[in-house]
């Protein structure tokens, strides 16, 4: 029925036979250490990589397509499934774009609700990160207790909202959800002990000799090419510019707790570790003083904007105005008013735009996905000249990349 | 019978109901010197540059520029005006309305704490000049332009499709374009991997998700009850866990009740 | 070496056990499988987090591997596009036989939510799938049991099949 090995290998003009001592790898885009389907052409001069040629696409589903086939609350899960390692985070920026574009302001207890999902998907990304980015490098055993306490964030993850990976946690307007019973309790189970699997996780790499060689004045990032590629989060803060837009543009709550935003001067990788594990800190932190500010909060998840949200579900199966609303809202969708904006909030991996024009009709005009590692992505064509093929995974492991919300 | 006619201008799903006598609100637009910093930048490049309309939109000030001076109004922006950080760039289609699309850059200065947006229009086949060397960030947001709408860039160093296969036909993301895709990406990887001649062996895509088979009862796996492909749902319980007859070579079995279980972490 | 030699017969040496060859292949086929390490999108996550700490997939014998040459089953995890669609085939002709394959998640097992221009609809339409995971993304005991299901599917066929191209679409 089928011709095996129909398929002829496909190059684009690559020349892999050359005169001199140049040779052409080309790496992914399956390949292990690859975080996902990146295809990266390079270009060695012996063991260093004189050209690097990224290929990128592998993943792209049209999300900016479908987003524009969608009403607005249709397309909240699809973000899921841009950053997949911390799904609060995209359904946050998504959420508070369409917010600002209707003008709308949400209760105080749906904000906490937010920052101590969006603070606990830091910590879930960040472990993730520590976990494959040690991997790569080589430490098998930090990806095992990195995954061991991830999976106790999505454990309280998955106690509030349901599920463990695609979360769909936040909704236009507010949260679906109150916290459930003992949800509480779990989190401050969960932040006394991390700061503890923290220690650990640096007494085995801060002083290790192979992590210190792998990563120290690796990856080098100047503060010019970061601002220059548009570098954003660790990437940023690694090259010692202190920008973290939760602070210098704080949304929710973030103006009312106390964190600081850690910044490494050395530019180099083993810096931008070292500020991962200090920034999984200032989550702890931030969550610390959430839990206090849960129970002073009025018990409303949700804003109460009859044109562009439904109410809450009580209210939809007792009132029949309510009902009437529920179903042209779903049906038909909600008309925002004619504008654009543009909305960056501090995702776990750096800078997350959502660029929406709206006409007036359910359905964006034209969505736009700004995402923090399609430019370090982009970057990568330049960090990784001059440094040796070895290196090339460890750069890419520590750039933080998720495909998902490269190729949309 | 005559078939009903659509517009192919815009093929982009539309709402199956509108009021006639609703008008959309419209998201107010402030005078540019409402904002101290935002007026003094204003003031630079309409010293310099014909600027056609400027106001602030949700705190951000929006500068609409003639496309033939974007270097020069990105250059001045950076360089004068410190916005370090091109975060976004990108264009909107407009062509069935004006044949024009709506270029913007997202600029954000760190040091003012200020987010500003340029943009222009241009026509479908003009050419617009690209700005990665003054902000890289530009390169692969360029790329992606000229990939998913056909802006075409002049001055960009590996200008190149970025996300579709090289060998892609036409621009996914202008409204021309079908969110499905045409018949070029509907066999796009049955004519690559197989062959044109396999079309008809694997048959068109299945893309109704309303669909409902008959078949899909006995097809989809009850769970626990799993069965082989197209066999009649069995009632019988599949069973997991693995044991030979009598024991198997060296392997101890496990017993569920000696396995321990742990509940509490800490 | 031969001075060396251990007779198995004798008392105390390892036990003979008496099998049909096709049951005994079948027994090492199943419980050795190893899957290729070949993350597309979500999926791909919950795949390592099957093979991490708490799920911990190596009870089934499972041992990622890196080159599709020492892989027998692949598991395609997540969405699947029209432009990896060629590079999938290639991963999958280069398996050696016998080989299995699971689609992990609704994208795989259909396009899922992505029905779109640039999504596959559907990995079958590619290779031949022996078991379909439904989810979005798929839990790591799906995961689990769908391996369990193939061991199971595994130790059903014959050692000495001929391999025999399988069903597409």
């Amino acid at each position: 029925m089928q011709k095996v090995n129909r398929l002829k290998p496909f190059f684009e003009n690559v020349v892999f036979e050359r005169e001199d001592n140049h040779m052409i790898v080309n790496f992914g885009p399956q390949h292990p250490s690859s975080h996902g389907q990146l295809r990266l052409i390079l270009e060695l001069d012996g063991e260093k990589v004189s050209k690097a040629t990224p290929d990128i696409g592998y993943l792209h589903r049209g999300m900016e397509k479908m987003a524009e086939n969608m009403i607005y609350n249709e397309f909240l899960p699809t973000t899921d499934r841009m950053d997949y390692i911390a799904a609060s985070a995209n359904n946050y920026g998504f959420a508070l774009a369409v917010e600002t574009l209707i003008g709308l302001e949400v209760p105080r207890r749906a904000k906490v609700i937010r920052m101590m999902l969006l603070e606990l998907n830091r910590i879930s990304s960040h472990l993730f990160w520590l976990a494959t980015h040690a991997l790569d490098v080589g430490a098998m055993t930090i990806f095992l207790y990195a995954f061991r306490e991830r999976e106790y964030t999505l454990d309280l993850i998955e106690d509030y909202c349901g599920a463990r990976l695609t979360h769909s946690s936040v909704r236009i307007g507010g949260v679906p959800l109150d916290l459930p019973k003992g949800w509480i309790e779990g989190l401050n189970k969960f932040i006394n002990h991390l700061p503890i699997d923290i220690a650990d996780y640096e007494g085995l790499l801060d002083q290790n000799r192979i992590w210190k060689m792998r990563l120290e004045d690796v990856g080098v990032v100047t503060p010019e090419q970061a601002q220059s590629w548009g570098c954003s989060g660790p990437m940023l803060r690694g090259s010692g510019i202190a920008w973290d837009i939760r602070k210098e543009e704080p949304y929710e709550l973030y103006d009312e707790v106390e964190f600081d935003v850690p910044v490494s001067t050395t530019c180099d990788s083993y810096g931008r570790y070292k500020l991962h594990m200090e920034e999984m800190r200032q989550s702890v932190r931030i969550l610390k003083q959430l839990i206090p500010m849960y129970a002073q909060t009025s018990p409303e998840i949700i804003a109460h904007a009859p044109q562009y949200i439904s109410a809450p579900k009580e209210q939809i199966m007792t009132q029949n105005y309510s009902l009437m609303q529920h179903f042209v809202l779903v049906t038909q969708g909600m008309r925002p008013p004619v504008g654009e904006v543009y909305v960056a909030t501090e995702s776990p991996k750096g800078e997350l735009g959502f660029y929406i024009n709206s006409q007036g009709d359910p359905y964006p005009y034209r969505l736009k996905l700004r995402t923090p590692s399609f430019f370090h992505t982009a970057f990568l064509q330049e960090l990784l000249v001059g440094e040796y093929l070895a290196d090339v995974v460890a750069i890419i492991g520590n750039a933080n990349i998720v495909f998902g919300e490269i190729d949309r | 019978m005559m078939r009903s006619y659509s517009d192919k201008q815009n093929v982009q799903k539309k709402p199956y109901y509108s009021d006639r006598f609703w008008v959309a609100p419209q998201i107010s637009k402030e005078a540019a010197k409402s904002d101290a910093i935002f007026a003094s930048d204003l003031a630079v490049l309409k010293a310099k540059f014909e600027i056609k309309e400027a106001y602030i939109q949700k705190g951000q000030l929006v500068v609409y520029i003639d496309p033939k001076d974007n270097v020069s109004v990105l250059q001045t922006l950076r360089d004068e005006l410190s916005y370090n950080f091109l975060s976004e760039h990108s264009a909107i289609d407009w062509l069935a309305k004006s044949g024009e699309f709506e270029i913007f850059y997202q600029l954000l200065s760190t040091s003012k704490r200020k987010r500003l947006r340029i943009k222009c229009f241009i026509k479908e086949k003009e050419i617009l000049k690209s700005v990665t060397d003054l902000y890289n960030s530009a390169n692969w947001a360029e790329r992606e332009m000229y990939d998913m709408f056909g802006v075409i860039i002049s001055g960009h160093p590996y200008m190149k499709r970025l996300l579709m296969p090289d060998d892609w036909y036409d621009h996914p993301l202008r409204k021309t374009y079908p969110l499905h895709g045409d018949e070029v990406a509907q066999w796009y990887e049955i004519d690559k991997i197989f062959g044109k001649e396999y079309r008809d062996i694997i048959g068109p895509e299945e893309r109704d998700s309303a669909r409902v088979d008959v078949n899909d009862t006995y097809r989809f796996a009850h769970i626990n009850h799993e069965v082989p492909f197209g066999a009649e749902p069995s009632s019988e319980k599949t069973v997991t866990d693995y044991q030979e007859e009598g024991g198997v070579f060296i392997v101890k079995k496990l017993k569920k009740e000696d396995a321990k279980i742990v509940k509490e972490r800490y | 070496m031969a001075q060396h030699k251990i007779n198995y017969l004798q008392e105390a040496g390892l036990p003979v056990a008496l099998t049909t060859v096709d049951k005994l292949v079948q027994w090492g086929r199943s419980n050795s499988l190893w899957p290729l390490t070949y993350g597309l999108a979500c999926c791909a996550i919950e795949m390592m987090a099957t093979g991490a700490s708490r799920y911990d997939f190596d009870r089934f014998g499972t041992i990622f591997r890196a080159s599709p040459r020492q892989a027998d089953v692949i598991v395609i995890a997540g969405t699947l596009t029209k432009k990896h669609a060629p590079f999938m085939r290639r991963l999958y002709d280069q398996m050696p036989d016998p080989k299995w394959v699971i689609s992990m998640g609704s994208c795989a097992n259909t396009g899922g939510m992505f029905n779109t221009y640039a999504t596959v609809q559907g990995a079958d339409r590619i290779v031949p799938v022996d078991i379909y995971l439904p989810g979005c993304a798929p839990r790591p005991e799906t995961l689990q049991y769908a391996l369990m299901l193939l061991q199971k599917k595994i130790r059903t066929e014959k050692a000495s099949r001929r391999l025999e191209p399988k069903r597409l679409v």
